[in-house]
């Protein structure tokens, strides 16, 4: 019995779409899961119906809702309420697809760097569009830092500036870094109970306990982990948008 | 496409099996011959989730919500218009208690004046009554007593003057009769 804890992350072609450039377009095992969770997240919104006095599924939609309207609203004040739709969407979506991920024999989205990249991309790209349409060159006030002496404020200057630009770096990392190594742990150690148990026998299967007993703590902090990491990065996109909306801060 | 895909997979495979512990170019997450699948993917379902929520997601709880808030916050408002009626009520039931009670009080006030005036005259005319009576009767008592007075003196004087003269044998002259008993009427 071999401890494969790399197998999880491939990623199957399922079928082709087309081509771009010499890139072939795939529906792979990533957008199925991609998929079930757009659809999770539509039968929770959609389905749940409007009642007066919510019954469980409309409970847990309205308090996502709230949540993360909360999360706006005292990160990026009422003016963030225009991207709502936006980090509502990476909220449920990163939640979602990642609390989907850890049921054994399935496939996390988000433990890919690409997806990681494109999300923090996408963020980076909307504060940056919208902070120079809204504010003009004002923007690039946020990096002159106020009351910093004349003569260190190049180096302070330059080191808000890498820092800008780096952003996006350290959302994806985070992100998929936390995924990935969360998954690794985890099936390692779930991997050491079958492989004590099969090469030692009788003796095995009772010092498999401990690391099933590892695995069983390791998946509650990995439930954590999953909604953890998916409120980090909502929340970092506030804190980037708010720059955004209030470059004088 | 075929052969991009079954190119990279065997060789992803051969990697983690063949290497086990250290991670070369054949671990997926750095699978570039993966990544343009992925971003596509991402792009489609992401902007298809971003529509469905902003079009149809968030409105529809936002609306639900809201629609909560507004009930509740209709309802506290007609508890409160209720409550204030009910005091208002209170209060003119109050106000109306009050009136009716100084009304009663009133009433019974110019009543009982009314009787005690009613019983003043009565007593006053009555008492009137009597003292005319009295003053009658006391000037019936006075002429009484002075016709009984005067008819004591003509008595007196005769008597005098027949005890004068069966003493003296001498017929008294009336006049000094009359003065002595005046007199002795008098002392």
């Amino acid at each position: 019995m071999k401890i494969d804890p790399i197998h999880q992350f491939n990623i199957e072609p399922l079928f082709t779409l087309g081509h771009i450039g010499n890139h072939t377009i795939a529906f792979t095992n990533s957008s199925l899961y991609m998929l079930v969770a757009v659809a999770i997240i539509s039968i929770l919104m959609l389905a749940s119906g409007t009642q007066l006095v919510p019954g469980r599924l409309q409970s847990v939609a309205e308090i996502s809702y709230e949540f993360v309207a909360s999360t706006i609203r005292s990160t990026a004040g009422a003016e963030g309420m225009k991207f709502f739709p936006l980090i509502f969407s990476l909220f449920m979506f990163i939640c979602v697809s990642n609390l989907v991920g850890i049921i054994p024999y399935t496939f996390t989205v988000s433990s890919h760097l690409i997806v990681t990249v494109g999300l923090a991309l996408l963020v980076f790209f909307t504060v940056l569009i919208y902070g120079v349409a809204k504010n003009g060159l004002k923007f690039f006030s946020i990096f002159v830092p106020h009351g910093v002496p004349g003569y260190i404020l190049p180096l302070v200057m330059f080191i808000e500036i890498l820092s800008f630009f780096l952003r996006p770096v350290s959302h994806s990392i985070r992100l998929f870094a936390n995924m990935l190594a969360g998954h690794i742990a985890l099936k390692v150690f779930a991997g050491f109970v079958a492989m004590l148990g099969f090469s030692l026998g009788a003796i095995g299967w009772v010092g498999g306990v401990l690391p099933l007993a590892l695995t069983v703590a390791l998946y509650a902090l990995e439930i954590l982990v999953a909604f953890l990491q998916a409120y980090v990065f909502a929340i970092l996109t506030c804190i980037y948008l708010n720059d955004a909306i209030h470059p004088g801060h | 496409m075929a052969e991009s895909h079954g190119g990279a997979k065997p060789a992803a495979g051969a990697h983690t099996e063949a290497d086990g512990g250290h991670h070369g170019g054949g671990f997926p997450p750095f699978e570039s011959s993966t990544f343009a699948s992925q971003l596509v993917s991402l792009a489609i379902f992401f902007v298809l989730l971003y529509v469905i929520v902003s079009k149809l997601a968030l409105p529809k709880v936002g609306g639900a919500i809201e629609a909560r808030q507004n009930k509740i916050e209709g309802d506290l408002t007609e508890a409160q218009a209720l409550k204030d009626q009910s005091e208002a009520a209170l209060k003119a039931y109050e106000s109306e208690l009050a009136s009716a009670r100084s009304r009663a009080q009133a009433i019974g006030n110019e009543s009982r004046d009314k009787a005690n005036a009613q019983a003043d005259a009565e007593r006053k005319t009555l008492e009137e009554q009597l003292a005319a009576k009295l003053a009658e009767a006391e000037k019936t008592i006075a002429s009484t007593r002075t016709t009984a007075m005067s008819n004591v003196r003509g008595i007196a004087s005769d008597a005098a003057g027949q005890i004068v003269q069966q003493l003296t044998g001498v017929v008294p002259d009336v006049a000094s009769v009359n003065a002595a008993v005046d007199a002795s009427l008098k002392g």
